[in-house]
């Protein structure tokens, strides 16, 4: 699928002459979408976990805004609740980010330009979270390539704000959710990651890596806790990588 | 050292700085600095891709099986069935993001005031 798409099909010279400033709002405009709802409805979850945790408001946002990635903030929080150390945290917390470096890998290709500079893409790759990659792994070839970093400077830098926005009404106002109104907002976040990252799959290696992934997490989990996703990613990864080449070969 | 460590206002601050954005950036910036010899058709990326995709699937699974909160209250195979019948959902109601949560969410209620 990605073969056909990639093969130069840029947009029009007509959308190509719009400034930097029309392509930096369509990226707000993009990031306001279902799937930013549902990621707001999950941090609603992460709010309520973080206020359970004795965080305070402003820390709250805090680590919105400089940790973002929702799985990671709440390894963060679950080790504020522990009573971990700095070290043990920041071990945890660096484990459950491990596969934002591949997904990193897989967007950056899509975003620079030959003119952008690397600090910009440095910059931006900060924004990079489950809910902005799938949605600029779904809009950006619709993008001139020399306005994609813009767009998705406006797209991340909205989702970040919508969710700060989320936390401080969730501070404000859900003081006691009742416990089986935490569980379904809780349930949210998997599921939306399920379904968003089954439609953002490029080609059908992705579906494989998914399923394998999926039952592989939990089991590798009992095994080798500490470092189940990346064990689970690495060999899952390479089995559906090995399908996508044998696949290929039999074609 | 722990979040409570210190009485200073600073020190929470400090503390999501190293443990929260230090260890998430580096993988991001690590991310930046690998793509940089990788073109947008490399056969590499598929695998890159899949690595990451089965992480993040890694990820999903441990949150439906393992969770947090009030959801570590509820029984497991109810979890999984929500999670399960959610996804169903999707395909059920031509790729519907919106009507799988719906699906799980009944699932999951149902079962918390039948169990």
């Amino acid at each position: 699928m990605t073969s056909q798409h990639a093969a130069g099909n840029e947009p029009g010279s007509e959308e190509d002459q719009r400034g930097n400033l029309h392509w930096y709002w369509r990226g707000v405009i993009a990031a306001v979408s279902l799937p930013a709802i549902i990621l707001g409805a999950s941090f609603v979850g992460f709010a309520a976990l973080a206020l359970e945790a004795g965080v305070t408001m402003a820390q709250a946002l805090f680590m919105t805004a400089f940790v973002w990635a929702l799985p990671s903030k709440v390894v963060l929080v679950g080790a504020i609740m522990a009573g971990n150390g700095i070290l043990a945290a920041a071990f945890a917390v660096a484990l459950s980010a491990v596969r934002l470096t591949p997904m990193v890998v897989a967007l950056v290709p899509e975003l620079r330009a030959p003119s952008t500079r690397p600090w910009v893409l440095y910059f931006l790759s900060h924004f990079v979270a489950v809910t902005s990659w799938v949605l600029a792994l779904q809009t950006l070839r619709d993008v001139p390539r020399e306005r994609r970093t813009v767009y998705y400077g406006g797209l991340g830098s909205t989702l970040i704000l919508i969710n700060m926005c989320v936390v401080t009404a969730v501070y404000l106002v859900a003081r006691d959710l009742p416990p089986i109104a935490s569980a379904a907002l809780l349930l949210i976040t998997p599921l939306y990651f399920l379904t968003s990252l089954w439609g953002s799959a490029r080609e059908q290696a992705g579906h494989v890596a998914m399923v394998l992934g999926l039952i592989m997490g939990p089991l590798v989990h009992l095994v080798w806790p500490a470092a189940s996703l990346l064990a689970t990613g690495v060999i899952a990864g390479l089995g559906a990588y090995g399908w996508h080449v044998w696949k290929r070969r039999a074609a | 050292m722990t979040f409570e460590a210190f009485d200073a206002w600073w020190w929470p601050y400090l503390f999501i700085l190293i443990a929260g954005a230090l260890a998430t950036d580096t993988w991001r910036f690590l991310g930046v600095y690998l793509a940089g010899g990788i073109s947008e058709d490399s056969d590499l990326l598929v695998l890159v891709r899949c690595v990451a995709t089965a992480l993040v699937a890694a990820v999903i699974a441990n949150l439906i099986v393992f969770p947090s909160g009030a959801l570590a209250e509820t029984h497991a195979a109810l979890r999984i069935g929500a999670a399960l019948s959610g996804f169903a959902g999707y395909f059920l109601f031509r790729r519907s993001v919106l009507m799988s949560i719906v699906v799980a969410e009944a699932v999951l209620l149902t079962g918390m005031f039948l169990l």
